[in-house]
C-alpha cells in the first residue's frame, strides 16, 4: 500500500478572489503533517486536474466563494474520472447550501465544508478518507464513493 | 504494458506514479530506474539555486518559455522545505508558474525535502532521471539554496545557476554561503532594483579573484535578469556553458562526477546508518563516561569511532 505524506492539492477555481480560506486550509494541512501543493487563484478545472495528476495527490480540496460551485465541482470531477483519477477524494468548502451538498455527494464529492469548520475537522477527515482509499487501491477495488 | 514501457511510451499518469514510487526510495524505486537507466542521460539539466525570495520561480518560469518557445519539452521538480515540526509542507511553486504549468509540454513536481538527511539528496536527481527518461528535453531541478544538501543537489545537473537580487547582501555574504563555488553562471535578478550593477560588478571582481583553471576553463559569467521581463540573458549564458561542456568529452566527464557524488554521499550515509545501528552500546557506554566527566566529547566520538570501525 502507498505509504508517506499525504498529498493533497488545495486549489481555488474560478475568479472569485477571496483566497483567505484556502491559504489558512493550506497551511493548517501542512501543519497537521501533510504535503500541501497550493495552487492560487483563478485556476481552471484542467489546471487542476493536471496539476493532481501531475503531482500524484490523495486529494483535492477545491475552495469555492462565487457560488459557481454546481458547476465547478461536477466539472473537476468529470476530468478527474476522465484523467484515470477517480481514486482521488474531491473534496472543498465555501459557501455552499446543504441540498447542493447532497446533490454533489451524489455525484461522487466527498465531504464539504463551511464556514466555521474547525481545521482539525479537516485534517481528520482527510486522514480516515486518504487511509480508506489508499487500502481500497491496494485491493484493486473499484474506486470508492465519497 | 509495464509501468516501465508507459513511462517511455509519455503515459503522464505512469510518470507521475513513478516519481511517487522514486520518490519513496527502495527496491521497487531501484527496479523500476534500473529498466530505465539506458534511456537516462539525453535530458540536458539545469539546476537552479538561490536564497529564498530572490524570485527564483518567477525566473523559472520564464525559463521554462524560452525552452517552449524553442519547441523543447520541459520536466521541472520543484523543491520546497519540509517543516521539521509538523512533517507537513506548503509546495508553492505551481502558485508562481501557474500559466507554464498548464501547458501540456511542461511536466512539474514538486518535492518536499522530508525529514530523512540525505533524502533530498537522493531523490531529487533520481526524480530528474526518471524525467529524462521519459523523454523530456530541457530538464529544471530549483531548489532553496539555504542548506549543505540543497547545494549539493544542484550541483548533480549540467549546469548550475547560481540565482542571487541586490537584496542579497554583498558579494562576501554569497561567498560564505558556498554558493558561488558551485555556479557556472550566476544570475542577479531584480536587476532593476537599486544597486543591481553595483552587486554584479562586485560578484565579478569575486570571482576574478578565484585562481586556478587553466587554459579553456569555464569562467562563470555574471548577468542580469528582471524575470518579469524574461530570461534572455540567464538562458544564453547557460546555452554558452552547455556548448562548453559538449566539447572536448566535459559533458561525460561532468556527468561521471556528478553520479561519483551521488554514489559517495548516499553509500556513506547508508554505511553510517548500518554502523550506528549496530553500535547503540558502545554509544551509551561513551556517553555514560562523558556525563560522569571521565573524558571529553572529542575523546568520546575518538574511542567509539576506533571500536566500531577499527
Amino acid at each position: 500500500m502507498r505509504s508517506g505524506p499525504i498529498r493533497v492539492l488545495v486549489a481555488k477555481p474560478g475568479l472569485d478572489g477571496h483566497d483567505r480560506g484556502a491559504k489558512v486550509v493550506a497551511q493548517s494541512l501542512r501543519d497537521a503533517g501533510m504535503e500541501v501543493i497550493y495552487t492560487g487563484l483563478r485556476q481552471t478545472p484542467e489546471q487542476i486536474v493536471k496539476a493532481a495528476l501531475e503531482e500524484d495527490v490523495d486529494a483535492v480540496g477545491l475552495s469555492i466563494h462565487s457560488g459557481a460551485h454546481m458547476t465547478l465541482f461536477a466539472r473537476v470531477k468529470r476530468l478527474l474520472d476522465e484523467a484515470g483519477l477517480g481514486h482521488v477524494l474531491l473534496t472543498g468548502g465555501g459557501i455552499i447550501p446543504d441540498a447542493d451538498r447532497e446533490t454533489l455527494r451524489a455525484a461522487g464529492v466527498g465531504e464539504l465544508f463551511g464556514p466555521g469548520t474547525p481545521t482539525a475537522a479537516l485534517a481528520d477527515y482527510l486522514r480516515s478518507e486518504v487511509a480508506r482509499r489508499r487500502a481500497c487501491a491496494e485491493d484493486g477495488g473499484a474506486p470508492p464513493t465519497g | 504494458m509495464t509501468e516501465t514501457q508507459s513511462i517511455v511510451a509519455g503515459d503522464r499518469r505512469a510518470l507521475a506514479r513513478g516519481l511517487t514510487v522514486v520518490e519513496a526510495g527502495g527496491e521497487e524505486a531501484a527496479a523500476l530506474l534500473d529498466a530505465l537507466r539506458a534511456r537516462t542521460g539525453r535530458g540536458r539539466r539545469i539546476g537552479l539555486t538561490g536564497p529564498p525570495g530572490v524570485g527564483k520561480s518567477t525566473l523559472l518560469a520564464a525559463l521554462v518559455r524560452l525552452e517552449r518557445a524553442a519547441g523543447r519539452r520541459v520536466g521541472v521538480v520543484a523543491v520546497d522545505p519540509t517543516s521539521p515540526f509538523s512533517g507537513g509542507a506548503l509546495l508553492g511553486d505551481r502558485h508562481r508558474m501557474a500559466v507554464e504549468a498548464a501547458d501540456e509540454g511542461v511536466f512539474l513536481r514538486s518535492l518536499a525535502t522530508r525529514g530523512e538527511p540525505g533524502g533530498l539528496a537522493r531523490a531529487a536527481p533520481d526524480a530528474l532521471d526518471l524525467l529524462d527518461a521519459a523523454g523530456f528535453d530541457t530538464l529544471f531541478l530549483e531548489t532553496v539554496g539555504v542548506g549543505q544538501t540543497e547545494i549539493e543537489v544542484a550541483s548533480t545537473a549540467d549546469s548550475v545557476a547560481v540565482v542571487l537580487s541586490p537584496e542579497s547582501g554583498d558579494a562576501v555574504q554569497a561567498m560564505k554561503a558556498g554558493l558561488l563555488e558551485i555556479a557556472d553562471v550566476l544570475c542577479v535578478n531584480k536587476s532593476d532594483r537599486e544597486g543591481a550593477a553595483a552587486f554584479a560588478g562586485d560578484l565579478e571582481a569575486m570571482l576574478e579573484l578565484r585562481t586556478g583553471g587553466g587554459e579553456g576553463a569555464w569562467v562563470p559569467p555574471v548577468v542580469r535578469t528582471d524575470a518579469r521581463v524574461g530570461a534572455e540573458p540567464l538562458r544564453d549564458a547557460l546555452e554558452r556553458h552547455f556548448v562548453w561542456l559538449s566539447d572536448e568529452g566535459r559533458l561525460a566527464g561532468r556527468r561521471r562526477r556528478g553520479v561519483i557524488a551521488r554514489l559517495s554521499g548516499q553509500v556513506a550515509r547508508r554505511v553510517a546508518r548500518r554502523l550506528l545501528d549496530r553500535s547503540s552500546a558502545i554509544l551509551a557506554r561513551e556517553a555514560d563516561a562523558i556525563c560522569r566527566g571521565e573524558r571529553s566529547v572529542l575523546r568520546g566520538v575518538a574511542r567509539a569511532a576506533a571500536e566500531i570501525l577499527p
